[in-house]
């Protein structure tokens, strides 16, 4: 497997420029600018290595795997599952039944939601969930919860974007079946102190699931050292393709859950009154999977495995402090999510301001950021705002791309007020 | 009214020939937004809200002796700027005129991704649903 050029340098100076060059879409211009990619929250970009492996896959070595009994569909087969080894090692999960692919959190989280729905939620029961969910970790629950006569709970939230874990107590209660918590904010960059939740759910014995989209990009992630019990994340917000996730669940709960759809692969055999259904992890695969896709997300997982973490960590941290304190000096800028524990997002609205018309100004000075209300609704009404304009930061982004954003947020607000 | 929806597109287009820079674009957009005469806010209600997914958009359109009369708001002071283009070009035309214009100006001042589709602002739909109210009042003419 290919390795970022990152891992031939011997500086402890952030590897910034030997990572970029790893980035072929980074040397893009928009509008006639250099690019300032500050969308990382919603996608990164994909490394050589990454692209080259899909291209290599469809080049060479495609067939469909797991059912074949010729070479290349034997070599499709391992190469698909080298990558669940690969996902099982980089998250330090125990066994590879507990990796499932899937189509991205989004998938990961609605196989959950819809297994508990059909094998634990009874009526009266209750889900936690916090108010600065992602829609896609909400809206499952509630149409689980909904068929299930179930309701949903929801940890607040303060002004700088923490958990109000205050009575977290009383709404672990005996009726709570699940808690499925954001593992970072994706608006806010708001890391949860996940382990105190998880610990405190335990001692009721109420499984934990985290959505760790916005984690898995800006940290190592240890599923047996955090003891969480689902742990869902996407490929392409982690230098991976689109269109692959990944749910880790503990065998135990996995093999409690019933399959979450029919199909091939997830049977070992089928009479017209009775189907057997197959051994994890295949039991949750039904259908052809995204083999190219799953190959990609192997060589995104290997590019990261030899980036040196510490160096990366505190490129982003230097990132988020200089950024945010630029950012402060803008005139009528308020930076929304405070929390002490952050990653690199920093979402904020300006008085009198829309953050559509700053997100136009910075497209037009080769800025690429989002603004709206990056699916967390309940989280936009608790700060009793429409929406942000956010900048989220990644492994390739530069102290220089902070201040060409700086520049252009106040070029932005100049001319809109 | 000024002149036809043709005519009124030239004007656009001439005046936009003197940008050389897209701050002097984008400026004139905003002052253009900030001036745009608000919508009623008897009509700023969800029956005349179009659904674009960041910045609101509200659409009336009423009858009036044969002419038809937009006016338009939006949260975002770009898409306002934009909108009053619109308002210029078709606000005032005859129904029948303005559900078969060719909206050719938006394309020939650079701002045609703004129309697209597939950007999140609700100009793409505002542009169909004038064009559907053109539609619309042209049977009401014609009874």
């Amino acid at each position: 497997m290919s390795t970022p050029a990152t891992s031939r340098t011997s500086s402890t100076a952030p590897p910034v420029a030997a990572i970029r060059a790893d980035f072929p879409l980074l040397q893009r211009t928009m509008h006639g600018q250099p690019l300032a990619f500050l969308d990382n929250a919603a996608s990164s970009q994909k490394p050589r290595q990454v692209i080259d492996a899909i291209s290599q896959y469809y080049q060479s070595e495609h067939a469909n795997v797991h059912r074949g009994v010729y070479e290349i569909s034997a070599a499709a087969t391992e190469a698909f599952e080298a990558t669940r080894e690969a996902t099982r090692r980089y998250i330090g999960a125990a066994s590879t039944k507990e990796i499932i692919f899937t189509k991205g959190t989004t998938e990961s989280i609605n196989l959950v939601a819809s297994c508990f729905e059909r094998a634990i939620l009874k009526p009266g029961d209750e889900v936690l969930i916090s108010m600065m969910e992602h829609h896609s970790n909400i809206v499952p629950w509630q149409i689980a919860c909904e068929q299930a006569g179930a309701h949903i709970r929801a940890i607040p939230v303060d002004s700088a974007g923490e958990l109000v874990l205050d009575d977290l107590d009383t709404l672990l209660n005996e009726r709570t079946r699940i808690v499925a918590l954001v593992h970072v904010s994706n608006t806010l960059g708001t890391i949860n102190p996940v382990e105190r939740i998880i610990a405190a759910a335990h001692a009721r014995n109420i499984p934990v699931l985290l959505d760790g989209a916005q984690a898995m990009p800006h940290m190592r992630v240890d599923v047996q050292a955090l003891d969480v019990d689902f742990y869902a994340f996407s490929a392409h917000k982690m230098y991976g393709p689109t269109g692959v996730g990944v749910l880790y669940g503990k065998e135990d709960w996995l093999d409690r859950l019933p399959p979450y759809q029919g199909g091939g692969e997830m049977i070992r055999e089928v009479r017209i009154d009775k189907t057997e259904y197959n051994e994890l992890p295949f039991k949750f695969e039904a259908g052809t999977p995204n083999i190219a896709g799953v190959i990609g997300l192997h060589a995104a997982i290997s590019y990261l495995e030899a980036l040196p973490w510490e160096v990366v960590e505190q490129h982003e941290a230097q990132i988020l402090g200089h950024a945010t304190e630029l950012l402060n000096q803008v005139s009528g800028l308020r930076i929304v999510g405070t929390a002490g524990q952050k990653t690199s997002v920093i979402s904020f609205t300006v008085d009198d301001v829309h953050p559509h018309d700053i997100g136009t100004l910075l497209d037009q000075q080769g800025i690429a950021v989002r603004t709206g209300h990056h699916c967390t609704e309940p989280l936009m009404r608790h700060f009793g705002i429409h929406g942000t304009v956010r900048a989220s930061f990644g492994i390739y982004n530069t102290i220089e791309e902070t201040e060409r954003l700086y520049t252009a947020v106040n070029k932005a607000v100049n001319m809109l007020r | 009214m000024s002149g036809t929806i043709e005519q009124i597109q030239r004007e656009i287009v001439d005046e936009f020939s003197f940008f050389s820079n897209w701050t002097d674009k984008y400026e004139y957009l905003i002052d253009m937004g900030k001036n745009l005469p608000l919508i009623d806010p008897a009509y700023k209600t969800e029956d005349h809200l179009i659904k674009g997914c960041q910045s609101r958009v509200w659409l009336h359109a009423d009858l009036d002796q044969g002419r038809v009369k937009f006016t338009a708001d939006s949260e975002a002071v770009i898409t306002k700027g934009i909108i009053a283009l619109l308002v210029r070009a078709l606000s005032g035309q005859r129904p029948e005129d303005i559900a078969t214009a060719d909206l050719h100006f938006i394309d020939e001042i650079g701002l045609k991704e703004h129309l697209s589709p597939t950007r999140s602002n609700g100009l793409a739909h505002m542009v169909r649903k004038m064009k559907m109210y053109g539609l619309a009042f042209t049977a009401n003419v014609g009874k």
